[in-house]
């Protein structure tokens, strides 16, 4: 008798018993379009390594089978960098929250972007602090009520693509939970990018964000985007409104800068090349 | 040719022997940010890591530095960051994650006058306390005290062979007046020098538990991109390295373990140096560029007569119980003399028995003097 198997069940670390995600998180889904996406991709998972920082999204370094850290609250991006220049050859990802990455961690973001170190991040932008009970964050819209902001929030969200976009990612898109295979091709074409790649899923989170906004079940969240959202078909981040009534998804920025590793290498390279072609043993005055 | 160990006799400063030193250790992996008194361990980390085929990083903050270190770490480079007190209490966060990760690298404190910004270009003593006690949680850690530029490359050596050992951070606790001092340095052949490399597994990767000790409760590490596909948390985890948050017996083990692992090879770790304390009835306890001090004044008191010794603490942590027992034991009086307002001196007080103890401060930069330190060993005799 055949046993009925996940197509992704070989993406699964052993061992790993308890998720904690809630019921109706859209966490899995992105999980799942980033395991498809390797799938497809036929990446080898040996030379792939999943880092996050904290929050519900900072779990998902410990559900997939590949070399995986867990690193303190927003210092995946560093945890990261520190990875992809010791071994550049290693597919380098970072799947965290809008918390974790654009609020304690926002520094990191704006130069691992900066820099153009070829790591992938994934943000899954939930617009609260999910983990420890839904607290406003720094996409939390305007108005929202969150344990924190229980008259509503008075601060103006960060627009995660524009951010990215100015700071000199080379590859920026945005989706909804609601575009399953979208996400999945953004994260095929990031996986493949050797400069830095940035994507922001918005995704569902009725335990903490949508019960709150009265939008109770998952498919109220789920509904809100499919209603909203609207694909720009160009390469364009001025265009990338997120307001309630519209959210502008698809790819914002698809260019090729120097990749800071590759840059480094060259750099070494041709310093040793010199040293060895004079016979010394450094330039350095000591 | 060697690019990495530069054989010779040189004329230099603390920081940049520190820096050399850590390429003789094999470090090939160094982001900082720049900061007084450290920023010439950065500097010429810049100009000579690519010499070396290794990699330096300006980072944007020590936080990133310290954490970026931790990821080379784990990609299975040598790596350090080197910094001055406000950056290392930035770092402190990610001690603690170095700690429960078990990433071997090193951490190089050149000591400013504190709290906050403090004095930027004096030296101080008043980081010795936050290298054990500054992160969260419970954790023993290692660390060096140099007193000379010689030192500044030997101890960093030591460092990165203590961090590789046991898998732990290790400290280089330089104080500003040895960091910027310019003296001799001698690069001994590379043959001479003694490098320690982390246990690595010998296992099937499939089988291994990335925290699993052995019998000396040390656990061979992988790294990242060998097919072990580990996973390492700042969490509580079990021995496979999965978290265990709620579990009182997983979190008591690993935490028993992380300090025994430590404490277990204390005696292995601690270095003290002794200078005529075999009939010594005042004993000065010193470190860094005060136990030079230190060392003429009790050179000078023996001259008069006055049976004086030194006891010179090249390790601060672990802090060397045993031996400041031993010594409370045999002498009248012990005095410590520390460039703060007394952090040695409590874990002297603690491990004292019998002796009476002076203590001798120095704050604002200055070094204490042979002249002073005499004084005091004439002070109570």
């Amino acid at each position: 008798m055949s046993q009925l198997v996940h197509p992704l069940e070989k993406f699964v670390r052993p061992g790993m018993e308890s998720r904690i995600w809630c019921s109706g998180c859209s966490n899995g889904i992105v999980l799942n379009e980033f395991l498809r996406a390797v799938d497809e991709l036929g990446l080898d998972t040996s030379k792939m390594v999943l880092v996050s920082g904290i929050g519900c999204a900072g779990r998902a370094s410990g559900y997939v089978d590949m070399d995986g850290f867990h690193a303190t609250h927003g210092r995946a991006i560093p945890v990261a960098v520190g990875i992809k220049v010791a071994k550049p050859e290693l597919n380098v990802v970072v799947i965290s929250g809008d918390g974790d990455l654009f609020s304690i961690g926002g520094n990191h973001f704006l130069h691992a972007a900066r820099r153009n170190v070829g790591i992938k991040v994934i943000c899954i932008n939930n617009f609260n602090y999910g983990m420890t009970g839904g607290q406003a964050g720094p996409t939390t819209p305007m108005g929202a009520f969150l344990t924190t902001t229980p008259y509503g929030n008075i601060e103006n969200p960060l627009n995660l693509v524009q951010l990215a976009a100015a700071v000199g990612a080379t590859y920026v898109a945005r989706w909804t939970a609601f575009h399953v295979g979208k996400i999945k091709n953004s994260i095929k074409k990031a996986l493949m990018k050797k400069g830095f790649a940035f994507i922001e899923v918005v995704g569902i989170c009725p335990e903490q964000y949508g019960r709150r906004q009265k939008m109770p079940r998952p498919m109220d969240m789920m509904m809100w985007f499919k209603k909203s959202s609207v694909i720009s078909r160009e390469l364009d981040p001025s265009k990338a409104e997120f307001t309630q009534e519209r959210i502008v998804v698809g790819e914002f920025v698809d260019v090729e800068r120097p990749e800071y590793t590759e840059l480094i290498r060259g750099q070494i390279n041709s310093i040793i090349e010199k040293l060895e072609k004079e016979g010394k043993a450094t330039d350095v005055e000591i | 040719m060697r690019r990495d160990v530069l054989t010779g006799s040189y004329f230099t400063l603390g920081d940049i022997a520190c820096a050399e030193g850590a390429l003789a250790a094999g470090c090939r992996f160094f982001a900082g940010y720049p900061i007084t008194p450290a920023t010439e361990v950065a500097e010429h980390m810049a100009r000579r890591m690519p010499e070396v085929g290794g990699v330096y990083i300006q980072m944007e903050d020590e936080i990133a530095s310290i954490a970026s270190v931790i990821g080379a770490s784990y990609a299975g480079l040598k790596a350090m960051t080197a910094t001055s007190g406000p950056g290392f209490s930035l770092m402190q966060e990610n001690i603690g994650l170095a700690v429960m990760t078990e990433a071997p690298l090193v951490i190089v404190n050149v000591m400013r006058g504190g709290p906050s910004t403090g004095q930027p270009t004096r030296g101080g003593q008043q980081d010795v306390m936050q290298a054990k006690w500054g992160s969260h949680g419970d954790y023993e850690i290692i660390a060096f005290a140099p007193s000379s530029v010689q030192e500044m490359f030997d101890l960093t050596i030591e460092a990165f062979n203590c961090s590789e050992r046991f898998r732990c951070p290790a400290f280089v606790l330089a104080d500003e007046n040895v960091g910027h001092l310019r003296e001799k340095l001698v690069i001994p052949e590379p043959h001479e020098i003694k490098l320690v490399e982390r246990k690595r597994p010998k296992c099937d990767p499939r089988e291994y538990s990335p925290f699993k000790p052995d019998e000396d409760l040390i656990p061979p590490m992988a790294h990242f991109g060998e097919g072990f596909r580990f996973y390492a948390t700042g969490l509580t985890h079990n021995e496979r390295g999965l978290p265990r948050t709620v579990d009182p017996e997983v979190h008591a083990k690993l935490v028993r373990r992380l300090n025994e692992k430590i404490r277990r090879h204390a005696r292995e770790i601690i270095r003290v140096e002794k200078l005529y304390l075999d009939d010594a009835d005042v004993c000065v306890i010193a470190y860094g560029i005060v136990s030079r001090s230190a060392a003429s004044a009790v050179r000078l008191a023996r001259e008069k007569g006055i049976k004086a010794g030194l006891l010179k603490l090249v390790t601060v942590w672990p802090f060397p119980n045993e031996e400041v027992l031993r010594i409370s034991e045999g002498v009248k009086r012990i005095i410590v003399c520390e460039m703060n307002e007394g952090q040695i001196l409590r874990e002297v007080e603690r491990c004292n028995k019998c002796s009476r103890i002076s203590f001798l401060p120095k704050l604002g930069g200055e070094i204490h003097t042979p002249r002073e330190i005499l004084s005091a060993i004439k002070g109570g005799s």
